[in-house]
């Protein structure tokens, strides 16, 4: 047996072995696909999200009108297609880059490697959970060339759905309905694998690792799948019902049949606003295991750095209607959503103030890693103060559906989160692919990333104090001076994902062999006790912990 | 700090002087538009003490930052600490949040419930949203519904505003307590006002009711604020605050008309008049 199995280990597929891939049941194998689908997605999303900025630089209507053609051949549309852009940068960054890079590509590779299991639980589950990503993403992508609106193509309604506008009213045409099919099979994906990750850690330790020595990470990717189990049926439910509703004559949310649209925004956010967390909370347990790593000290106040997330977690299930402040709510909900979801405040600071203290008296030495979390700290920051503001509803009067809100939700998403898959991906590089980076062009692109970030939304919150509203294609000419700022921050931040590509693109030509434990006597956990990338299957002898 | 305070300071000096007309966003503004109801009134300033207890915390978590950074650094701390606990700093860092959140909800309630509390009204406007226009009833006088549409970029003449000026407003009498109803016929619009800090739903089979009283003659702009479709960025909501016998006299000349428009007009070009004089 141990004969045979080690002859197994030593045979590693070849790479250009399509069988490899497809049929692919090897957690670190299904991980990378997932960060490579990620990175695919995340520039279809940013290059959208380019779209929207070139739209917003100066007041009129120079790209999503009838005569403009970017790069002199593709047509843009008109204000619809502008609405097309906004909801599908929301759902492709949303369901097709944070998610499958944090949960698909860092849970898969790193959750069994550090709690010294050999693979997932169920390693033919995780390949269809991956597959069906794709797919998913197949659908989303033809609802943009498909009938919408009446004289449109693709649904224009925002990331949020909100029936009438994604109902027949709105949307008669199938567009509507690719884009429920389409998140159905994302939502089947991500219910297999946390499916899939709740059994690997509670059944697949290694010998002597409880739940309170599992590494933070870990814990942050059990807190976020129990969040997807518990949330992302809701939101099933709420999409069959808007198909039965757009196909079938049922009208839940149709006012003429007896139905309430209130009613799929309560659902919606229901899953909605456990799906932001969703999207940080991995991020967390990132950030931690960087800044112990880097300040070669053990994470500070571990035990209340776990159940902070689990009280986020729980929390988070409590807070839904505060999106929804002005649909006519009864003002005694609308006090007990404020002071819920002001509590979530507690946590948040337990985790800012834990990560200060872990670098408290360490030797903190700045590799890339380090810079991109403390990066996070700063900006996520921002993010968690604003959103106090927000909490209250009494303000939100005048905040809700203002560029006050896309600052506030870009700090905590686009640079909190991405922030944190950035610095996790540098964390990990070398680990993943068994080669090392240019780490001087990996603070470049940290400098433009962070100036960029800053230079794009900081001035939305002006924006949004002043009032200008989310999701239009032109703004009244008071508006003009903070947008072009912030389209010049796309530019910045476009550079910096340049030298993403460049980063790669050298990293893979050089091919500097990487070490198995490149961060020295700080990196403690198990996966660095392996070799750079880990053998194909790695523990076969368990390892133990003390 | 004070030397960017001093800074802060005169741009908004600068930019609040520059505003000719009240209800409209200006460029380069770092904060609200000009409050003139009550409503804002407290909004703004519930903001401002938020904004006391926000940059502080933000600008203290970056020194903190900055200071471990610098201080605990490898080269100047070769040796890390081992330390990874500390009960009373988690004490102290749980329960200054919360009592810091205390004194929020405090400022925060009263504010909730004096906004969503109607006071009694002199009388009730009714405002249904379209795809992509504002129809306004005032069931109190008799006057039956007429649409407001946004005037297209090359119909605007002088004085009137790209994207936010409609060819019949919204007209309401100086300090009148108004009860707004808005419902939607389509999908759901948001019926939005930045200087009266108001801002509700306009839902399909739902009839949503606001309050505001507003203390300062002018024309406010505001623009629907829930994606309803292609034309969402188009269908500004205009309003003018107007002396009671104006209004009456608007209200006799039956609104959604010429006639009362030019009441409207005639009012503006008395008024331009008047400050001409007084200057
Ligand atoms: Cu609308």
């Amino acid at each position: 047996m141990s004969a045979d199995s080690a002859t197994h280990d030593d045979h590693t597929p070849s790479l250009w072995d399509w069988k490899r891939w497809v049929y692919s049941t090897n957690h670190k194998d299904i991980g990378t696909m997932y960060l490579i689908f990620a990175i695919f997605a995340g520039v279809i999303g940013g290059a959208m999200s380019g779209m929207i900025r070139l739209e917003l630089a100066e007041p009129g209507l120079q790209v999503f009108n009838d005569s403009f053609k970017l790069f002199g051949m593709l047509e843009m549309g008109d204000s619809h297609n502008y609405n097309v852009m906004v909801t599908m940068h929301g759902l492709i960054m949303i369901f097709f880059m944070v998610m499958p890079a944090m949960i698909g590509g860092f849970g898969n590779w790193f959750v069994p490697l550090q709690i010294g299991a050999p693979d997932m639980a169920f390693p033919r589950m995780n390949n269809i959970s991956f597959w069906l990503l794709p797919a998913a993403f197949g659908l989303a992508f033809m609802s943009m060339f498909v009938g919408g609106p009446a004289g449109g193509e693709g649904f224009g309604g925002g990331w949020v759905l909100y029936p009438p506008l994604s109902g027949l009213t709105g949307h008669p045409g199938p567009a509507m309905d690719l884009l429920i099919l389409s998140l159905h099979l994302a939502g089947i994906s991500s219910i297999l694998g946390a499916i899939n990750f709740i059994t690997t850690i509670f059944n697949m330790r290694a010998p002597g690792m409880t739940m309170h020595k599992m590494p933070l990470f870990v814990w942050s990717i059990l807190v976020t799948v129990f969040l997807l189990l518990l949330s992302l049926p809701v939101l099933a439910g709420a999409l069959t019902m808007l198909l039965t509703d757009r196909n079938f004559g049922t009208s839940f949310f149709e006012p003429a049949g007896g139905g309430d649209p209130i009613m799929f925004q309560h659902l919606f956010w229901f899953f909605g606003h456990p799906e932001v967390y969703i999207l940080i909370l991995p991020g967390f347990g990132i950030i931690s295991h960087i800044v112990s790593t880097f300040s070669k000290k053990p994470v500070f106040g571990y035990l209340g750095m776990a159940y902070a997330m689990v009280s986020i977690g729980v929390i988070g299930f409590l807070v839904w209607a505060h999106h929804m402040y002005t649909v006519g709510m009864p003002v005694d909900l609308k006090a007990y959503f404020v002071a819920a979801t002001m509590v979530i405040a507690v946590p948040t600071g337990i985790k800012i103030f834990s990560w200060i203290a872990t670098m408290w008296g360490g030797s903190i030495t700045y590799r890339t890693p380090m810079m991109w979390a403390i990066g996070f700290i700063f900006l996520f920051t921002v993010g968690g103060v604003t959103g106090v503001v927000l909490a209250n509803a009494g303000v939100d009067a005048a905040l809700h559906d203002t560029y006050y809100v896309v600052a506030h939700f870009h700090y905590v998403l686009s640079l909190g989160a991405v922030f944190a898959i950035f610095a996790g991906w540098y964390f990990w590089f070398e680990k993943i692919f068994g080669v090392k980076y240019n780490s001087l062009l990996a603070r470049l692109q940290f400098l433009f990333f962070f100036v960029g970030a800053n230079v794009i939304f900081f001035p939305q919150h002006f924006l949004g104090l002043n009032g200008m509203q989310r999701r239009v294609p032109d703004y009244a000419d008071g508006f003009a001076n903070w947008n072009e700022i912030s389209s010049w921050g796309y530019a910045i931040m476009g550079v910096g994902m340049i030298i993403f590509f460049l980063i790669l693109i050298e990293a893979m030509m050089s091919r500097r062999k990487g070490e198995a434990n490149p961060w020295g006597e700080g990196a403690t956990t198990l996966e660095w006790t392996l070799s750079s990338p880990p053998p194909f299957h790695q523990f076969s002898t368990l390892p133990k912990i003390k | 700090m004070r030397f960017l305070a001093a800074i802060a300071l005169t741009w908004i000096t600068a930019t609040t002087a520059a505003m000719a007309n009240t209800g409209i966003p200006t460029d380069g503004a770092l904060g609200f538009q000009h409050a003139v109801t009550p409503i804002m009134e407290r909004i703004v300033e519930f903001h401002d003490l938020l904004l006391w207890i926000i940059v502080p915390i933000t600008l203290f978590v970056t020194a903190l930052l900055a200071y471990v950074m610098v201080r605990y650094r490898a080269k100047a701390n070769p040796v890390p600490s081992k330390n990874s606990h500390n009960t009373l700093l988690e004490v102290i860092w749980t329960g200054l949040p919360v009592l810091i959140l205390m004194v929020i909800s405090f400022y925060s309630f009263p504010l909730l419930y004096m906004s969503d509390e109607i006071p009694e009204t002199d009388f009730t406007i009714k405002a249904t949203g379209y795809q992509w226009y504002w129809g306004y009833e005032y069931p109190d006088h008799g006057v039956e519904q007429y649409l407001s549409n946004m005037i297209p970029e090359d119909e605007i003449v002088d004085g009137q505003e790209r994207l936010l000026s409609v060819d019949y407003p919204l007209v309401v009498p100086l300090n009148a307590t108004v009860r707004l109803q808005v419902t939607a016929a389509d999908v759901i619009h948001n019926w939005a006002m930045p200087s009266f800090g108001s801002k509700i739903d306009a839902v399909p089979g739902r009839l949503n009711e606001i309050w505001f009283q507003v203390t300062e003659l002018g024309t406010y702009y505001g623009q629907c604020s829930e994606l309803c479709g292609r034309l969402h960025g188009y269908m500004p909501i205009e309003v003018r605050v107007v002396s009671q016998d104006v209004f009456d006299a608007w209200i006799a000349a039956e609104p959604g008309t010429d006639d009362a428009n030019a009441i409207l007009a005639q009012n503006t070009a008395d008024r331009a008049t008047r400050l001409a004089q007084l200057d």
